[in-house]
């Protein structure tokens, strides 16, 4: 891995007119935004704006056009860049869990670090035990995926990502499968997580949670980001006619 | 698109490629299984079958009663020929099955991973070849590698003879080498593209991913179809009498003819190899089906 000499007084995640496409469709226009570490952002907008695809830039899951992408002072889509390195920096929870179905909930937060990390079985699986109650699933630990509800393999996949330790998480619309009921328990997991001093970048539809968690909020429409700013103005003093729909759509 | 199995008359649909974007549970159904055959197969009562079988071992006595050969004699003639039919025929119709199995499993397991490689020229090449063997006729290729393959080979100064039946073993490979290849791309496909971002975003190499979270998923649901194969490939194993190899059906013309041709004995002779192969693929087929069923009640 290269080295760089990015300290955690800059952006741990910054990105600079990213433009991608797919073939001719040109989802992101520019996007340019700032994560210090520990800040807890969120990203909203309406559905087809892109969303989705620039979390999934931001670990390289989608190549991207142009623009730069820094994590930890390292360029994302440097093509000498060690992916699986930036992955271990980097985690991601996804709207449809994704869970391993052929291993237990425990088993699923262990893999990676056994697999990847190569650490010591004991010392993963106290790890994996911990995060289990972390999210509050303890005594779930040997049940597979299937014989979890929708807000249990959510918290499961949360748990297996946090077991590689990131520096970033990225969640994409992570409650959006979600029954209603279920939704304030992964909710609380993730609020516990953002406090507890992770940098989070979310893209969510729970407009009372990103105002409740987010250090800032960004707005995006067809590929740019219109409006952005903390919480506490962003809900009252918007002032793009384009964010003022959409909020009044969805509050 | 189907395709006629040669030295059978079962119609085997060929396999869609299903795109599998669906959420995780709804996709398990698309599994690579296409279990024709071996539905068919056991569907079979095993009492009508018999009934046939003893219908067309009455139907020489009615054409052919005048000659002074009875059915009673060709009967006896295939009682004394049996314990041979069974010992060196039947057996190394299994035996070429067990082979060509192997083979065909473990080259199509290959050309299978070749066409889901990330490298463009292997995946297409794999892609070739699989479609190319797939869709050939199984008799063509068997005559292509009866013939194109040298009958003995030299390793130092020995001289290594190669039975036909091998080289039967090789050309029947290629089909089932391209199916199994369906097989292994189809089932590694039914699998949701998010399993392989999750292990990707968990930092997993590709080839992790594969042999650790991919395969395991897909693995059960590639036996059933693997099973259908197997039991098309046995049935399939008399052809290679048509190129000289002494098995079942070329040891049954050779014992007939020891018995003075007499057309009596057709029926006995023929109708045993076919009981003999249905009591050996009835099992399979209803096995397959089993499996099947378990399978995707658990997934
Ligand atoms: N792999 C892909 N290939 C082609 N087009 C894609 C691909 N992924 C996304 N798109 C297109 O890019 C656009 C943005 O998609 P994206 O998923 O980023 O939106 P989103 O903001 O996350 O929407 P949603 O709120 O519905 O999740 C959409 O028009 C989508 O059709
Ligand atoms: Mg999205």
């Amino acid at each position: 891995m290269t080295t760089t000499n990015w300290t955690p007084a800059q952006p741990i995640v910054s990105i600079r007119d990213l433009h991608k496409s797919f073939g001719d469709l040109e989802v992101l226009k520019g996007i340019s935004l700032d994560v210090m570490k520990g800040e807890v952002i969120c990203v909203i907008g309406p559905s087809g704006s892109g969303k989705s695809t620039l979390i999934r830039c931001i670990n390289a899951l989608n190549p991207i056009n142009s623009g730069s992408i820094l994590v930890e002072g390292q360029e994302v889509h440097d093509p000498a860049l060690d992916k699986l390195a930036l992955r271990k920096k980097v985690g991601m929870v996804f709207q449809q869990y994704n869970l391993f179905p052929h291993k237990t909930a425990l088993q699923n937060v262990m893999m990676a670090p056994l697999k990847v990390l190569k650490r010591p079985r004991d010392e993963v699986e106290k790890h994996a035990r911990e995060l289990m109650n972390r999210v509050n699933l303890q005594g779930k630990e040997d049940s597979y995926p299937g014989e979890l509800s929708g807000g249990q393999q959510q918290r499961v996949a949360i748990a297996r990502s946090l077991a590689m330790n990131p520096d970033v998480m990225l969640f994409d619309e992570v409650t959006a499968a979600l029954d209603p009921e279920t939704v304030k328990e992964v909710l609380l997991a993730i609020k516990d997580l953002a406090q507890s001093g992770m940098t989070c970048i979310l893209v969510t539809h729970e407009m009372g949670f990103a105002r409740e968690v987010a250090d800032h909020i960004y707005f995006t429409d067809r590929g740019v980001i219109v409006e952005h700013g903390p919480p506490a103005t962003f809900f009252t003093e918007a002032k793009d006619p384009r964010t003022q729909e959409f909020l009044s759509q969805i509050l | 698109m189907s395709r006629q199995i040669p030295g059978m008359s079962v119609i085997v649909q060929g396999k869609t490629d299903l795109p599998v974007l669906k959420p995780y549970r709804l996709s398990m159904s698309a599994g690579p299984a296409d279990l024709g055959f071996s539905r068919w197969l056991q569907g079979v009562n095993p009492l009508t079958f018999v009934a046939i079988a003893g219908l067309l071992l009455i139907w020489p006595v009615v054409v052919f009663a005048q000659g002074g050969y009875t059915t009673a004699q060709a009967f006896e003639a295939l009682w004394r020929w049996l314990p041979f039919l069974v010992t060196s025929g039947f057996a190394l119709n299994i035996l070429i099955s067990f082979f060509t199995m192997l083979l065909g499993t473990v080259a199509g397991i290959l050309l299978g991973l070749g066409q889901i490689a990330p490298l463009k020229p292997l995946s297409r090449f794999s892609w070739f070849v699989t479609q190319l063997f797939r869709n050939s006729p199984w008799l063509v290729l068997l005559f292509i590698v009866m013939l194109a393959f040298p009958f003995e080979f030299q390793i130092g100064g020995t001289i290594f003879l190669i039975p036909d039946w091998i080289k039967a073993v090789f050309g029947l490979s290629l089909p089932i080498m391209a199916n199994i290849s369906e097989i292994v791309r189809g089932g590694i496909q039914s699998v949701p593209t998010g399993q392989w971002e999750a292990a990707e975003s968990l930092a997993f190499t590709r080839r992790q991913t594969l042999w650790q979270i991919i395969l395991p998923q897909c693995f059960k649901r590639m036996i059933p179809p693997w099973m259908n194969w197997y039991a098309i490939l046995t049935m399939a194993t008399p052809l290679v009498s048509l190129l000289g190899v002494e098995e079942l059906v070329t040891l049954s013309r050779q014992a007939m003819e020891a018995e003075d041709n007499h057309p009596e004995l057709l029926m006995p002779f023929f109708g045993f190899a076919l009981v003999i192969f249905f009591l050996y693929c009835y099992p399979i087929a209803k096995w397959t089906l089993r499996l099947e069923r378990k399978f995707a009640v658990k997934e």
